[in-house]
């Protein structure tokens, strides 16, 4: 069939499309099968957007050596591909002698994974490091850091697609069967035909892997809620401020700024069943404000601008219930497959070189042909808020679009908008544009410049004002034209 | 760098009412620098009437309002620049503005703060549920009906009873869309009594004092809602949920002055009004900076703000000519029956107009502003609403020179 895929991924999560970036890497022929209309639809962008230390993770375990792998290099990788990032450092505080055993045992276990500068700080030296921080004293992690999670997974797709991969969006794989050693995907437009296959489902990935054959997985969301502060809020805070962890290395509501300037409150923890709701509720949000104000005392209801919710898909064993390690694996009763089970936080900061781990798994089963065309760069985009004077200058000589703010909150320009309606994945929905330019993501939420943006999608696309979608199928903004 | 004697900041109708009075005042060297592509701020939408009945005695659609301080701009050649943003304020009265022709500095004499407000949005109240597409605030719907020529959606549900809610219960339900209901949390409506008779009440849309929105169901576009009835602490009570199947919620949940450039020159703002701690004369703790309209406070009338910019006027041309204006020690306190006052200081030798909002209605009170543990003035009001603006004129000869001044409904 001359319209096989060599490799066919299914879900554009920050996994998959660092496993599409690594495997562009050499010549093959790649596509990436998404169920929604866009990347980071699901917990790539449903995160603290943390980059991890390492240093609550069994020793050896893949979650261990692939988060410290991870952040080892992430300075190198934020610069490639222009991602935001800063590592900002992590304080772990706590209140009383049985956080104090947690931290000094995590502390060991850090350590022991390789993690490097952790030390346990008095209530002074956390003064220095954040003043507005709780907790009577703590542990710091200088190598932690925070990211744009939405722009991450964005640049890796880009740089991907750049390099020749190819992403389906509105894609639900739905069945895979095994003919003439080939895969046959099936989704609502059409069937997609691949000699390898690799899973990386996120939420969905127990049944995905049953559908390659590979049954007995079980996983368990773990439902996390947040509130993002007001960027007022955010000049308090340096760095993530989370409590203790318990037993088992769970953390529960920290605070943590994002790495433009807002804070996060969250995530609670509370399992679910429904993998597809990411709906708030009153309970949890009242408990994130009563937990977060310990970590963090600007947690204020004027400063309040948005809630969102995050699920962590757990692998468990089945018997005991205990949080087992990701699995990256090429199992034989699948051939040509690979299977990522279990991949929850530290995802984002794990996600490279779980594909590198991918690409060594398929790399030991038949030989890889390096892509000599392959660019590893992708320019960061542009923003004009972060231009000095002259530099916004320039720009507007440049292009008088930037001259024109659309959104007042974040200062989003027109040509920001505009360059991301034309974005490398064609992919243009509200949600699209504010992933890529931070418009509506201000405290007016868009009530500025919503109307501007949903009215420079129909003028740069040509769509109809009732094809206008929001973020998913079927979320049309609008049902027509007041008068015809 | 070009010099200016007075920068206003958005050529809404506090910006031009107070352009315009300015002008009247001999100052000339002024600037408007709006960022819309026209000049009318919010009132270029409010399509419907009732604007003017204070200001000039007769009822005019919001455009046609800001058409007459439009054309008194015009006669009076009154500079103004569309497409203008404001992007940095400084205390030394230093104003950066982008546009598409490049980047405009200015230093001026006097700026006056006139950039209204904004609404408050879902994320900031906290509604519970699923973020489906089909949520907006009363004022974005507005626009897109209004100005986009854009339907938003069929099937409504209303959650805030302020002003712009209930005035698009009725656009909407003139357009043919079905407005099932008008939710309020407080036991009492947010807005004006007659948009809840003109807007509500004449097309039978049903208001429900104490009910709030518990739950937004949709994954793609809104599906419905739940609303609950809430007891005196406002949290829903368990077991009066109900659900309204919608394809649209619109949000009217309050508005919060605009003031993220007077923070960025350092002005004190008021936990209360959210606008700027203003004296007397509406200057705001940074010499030089006024402000007037909804950026100071948020009002119910667009005749008050015009007619608080054009009072902001008199002394932005006085200071601008190089008269001293007095030292306002005096702090100006309301108690718990006082939502907010406006001025916050004053200087207890001048006339001035004490706006105030009172924290829950009251029936044949009377207003008490006392200083010195002696009565100032006092003023019976048969009815007193949070939704309304009480203005008292305060007479200087009234004051001492020092001591708060307190006020309070009794």
């Amino acid at each position: 069939m001359t319209d096989c895929y060599d490799v066919l991924i299914i879900g554009a999560g920050v996994v998959g499309c660092a496993v599409a970036r690594e495997l562009s890497r050499n010549r093959l022929r790649i596509g990436v099968l998404e169920k929604e209309l866009d990347v980071a639809c699901g917990n790539s962008s449903r995160n603290s957007g943390v980059l991890h230390g390492g240093f609550t993770y069994k020793k050896g375990s893949l979650k261990a050596r692939c988060c410290v792998e991870g952040n080892r290099e992430f300075d190198a990788v934020a610069e490639e591909l222009g991602v935001p990032f800063r590592r900002s450092g992590k304080l772990i505080v706590g209140f009383n002698d049985k956080d104090r055993a947690s931290l000094e045992r995590f502390k060991a276990v850090g350590e022991g994974n390789g993690v490097v500068g952790l030390e346990m700080v008095d209530r002074k030296r956390l003064n220095e490091l954040d003043a507005s921080a709780g907790g009577e004293f703590a542990m710091h992690s200088p190598s932690s850091g925070i990211l744009d999670p939405m722009v991450y997974t964005i640049a890796l797709a880009e740089n991907a697609r750049r390099n020749g991969v190819d992403f389906f969006f509105d894609r639900a794989v739905t069945a895979i069967t095994r003919r003439d050693g080939l895969y046959e995907l099936a989704t609502p437009a059409g069937t997609f035909t691949t000699r390898w296959v690799v899973n990386a489902a996120g939420m969905n990935c127990a049944r995905v892997s049953s559908m390659l054959g590979i049954d007995g997985y079980m996983i368990r969301g773990f439902k996390g809620e947040y509130i993002i502060l007001d960027k007022k809020a955010g000049a308090f805070l340096n760095m993530p401020v989370y409590p203790a962890p318990n037993e088992k290395g769970g953390f529960a509501t920290h605070a943590t700024p994002t790495v433009h300037g807002n804070v996060l409150i969250g995530p609670d923890s509370y399992v679910t069943e429904d993998f597809d709701d990411f709906s708030v509720t009153r309970k949890q949000m009242d408990g994130l404000v009563a937990d977060g104000l310990k970590m963090f005392a600007q947690v204020k209801r004027e400063y309040f601008i948005r809630n969102f919710a995050g699920i962590r898909p757990k692998l468990v064993d089945p018997a005991t219930g205990e949080i087992l390690d990701f699995v990256c694996e090429a199992r034989a009763e699948a051939p040509n497959t690979i299977n990522l089970v279990g991949i929850e936080s530290p995802g984002l900061t794990s996600a490279l070189p779980l594909a590198r781990r991918v690409v060594a798994l398929m790399a030991a089963k038949e030989k890889l042909v390096p892509n000599p065309d392959f660019d590893p760069r992708r320019k960061a985009q542009l923003r004009f808020s972060e231009q000095d004077l002259e530099g916004k200058k320039k720009l507007i000589q440049k292009d008088p679009d930037y001259g024109e703010v659309i959104c007042r909150c974040e200062s989003v320009t027109k040509a920001e908008i505009i360059k991301a309606i034309h974005n490398p994945l064609g992919v243009c929905t509200v949600s699209a544009i504010k992933n890529r330019t931070r418009a509506t993501m201000g405290r007016c939420q868009g009530g500025y410049c919503e109307t501007r943006i949903t009215k420079l999608i129909e003028e740069e696309t040509g769509c109809k004002v009732t094809d206008v979608l929001f973020n998913r199928k079927d979320s049309e903004m609008f049902t027509g034209r007041v008068r015809e | 760098m070009e010099k200016k004697d007075v920068i206003i900041v958005g050529g809404g109708p506090a910006g031009l009412a107070a352009a315009a009075a300015l002008q009247a005042q001999g100052i000339t060297d002024i600037l408007i620098l709006e960022r819309e592509k026209e000049l009318g701020g919010i009132l270029r939408q409010c399509i419907h009437d009732g604007f003017g009945l204070t200001r000039f005695r007769e009822s005019l659609s919001g455009p046609e309002y800001a058409q007459r301080f439009i054309n008194l701009a015009d006669e009076k050649k009154i500079p103004y620049i569309t497409e203008a943003t404001v992007i940095d304020l400084r205390s030394d009265r230093r104003v950066t503005a982008t546009t598409r022709q490049g980047i405009l500095e200015f230093q001026a004499e006097a700026v006056v703060l006139t950039m209204g407000c904004r609404e408050r949005t879902r994320g900031a109240v906290g509604i519970p549920g699923k973020r489906p597409a089909g949520i907006w605030t009363a004022g974005v719907a507005q626009s897109y009906i209004n100005l986009h020529n854009i339907m938003v959606g069929r099937e409504v549900v209303i959650l805030g009873s302020g002003d712009i809610g209930m005035i698009m219960a009725r656009r909407l339900t003139l357009e043919g869309s079905r407005v099932k209901a008008v939710f309020e949390i407080q036991p009492y409506p947010s807005g004006l009594p007659r948009n809840i008779q003109q807007c509500l009440e004449d097309y039978g849309i049903p208001l429900y004092l104490s009910h709030t929105v518990t739950d937004i169901k949709g994954d793609s576009r809104l599906e419905g809602v739940t609303v609950a009835e809430v007891d005196t602490n406002l949290k829903a009570i368990p077991g009066t949920e109900k659900d309204w199947a919608c394809d649209t919620l619109i949000l009217s949940v309050g508005l919060i002055p605009e003031n993220e450039l007077s923070l960025a020159a350092g002005v004190v703002l008021d936990s209360r009004t959210r606008g700027p701690v203003v004296d007397e004369n509406y200057q705001t703790s940074v010499p030089g900076l006024f402000a007037a309209g909804n950026v100071l406070q948020v009002h119910d009338l667009v005749d008050f703000v015009s007619l608080e910019a054009e009072k902001l006027a008199a002394a932005v041309a006085r200071f601008v000519g190089g008269t001293a204006l007095p030292d306002c020690r005096i702090e100006l306190v309301g108690d718990a029956t006082v939502l907010n006052t406006i001025p916050q200081r004053i200087s207890g030798t001048s006339d001035f107009t004490l706006s105030l909002r009172v924290a829950c209605p009251f029936r044949n009170c009377e207003i008490r502003i006392a200083q010195n543990g002696k009565l100032v003035k006092a003023v019976k009001l048969a009815k007193a609403i949070p939704a309304e603006m009480i203005q008292i004129p305060i007479k200087g000869s009234s004051l001492a020179p020092a001591g708060k001044l307190e006020v309070t409904v009794l």
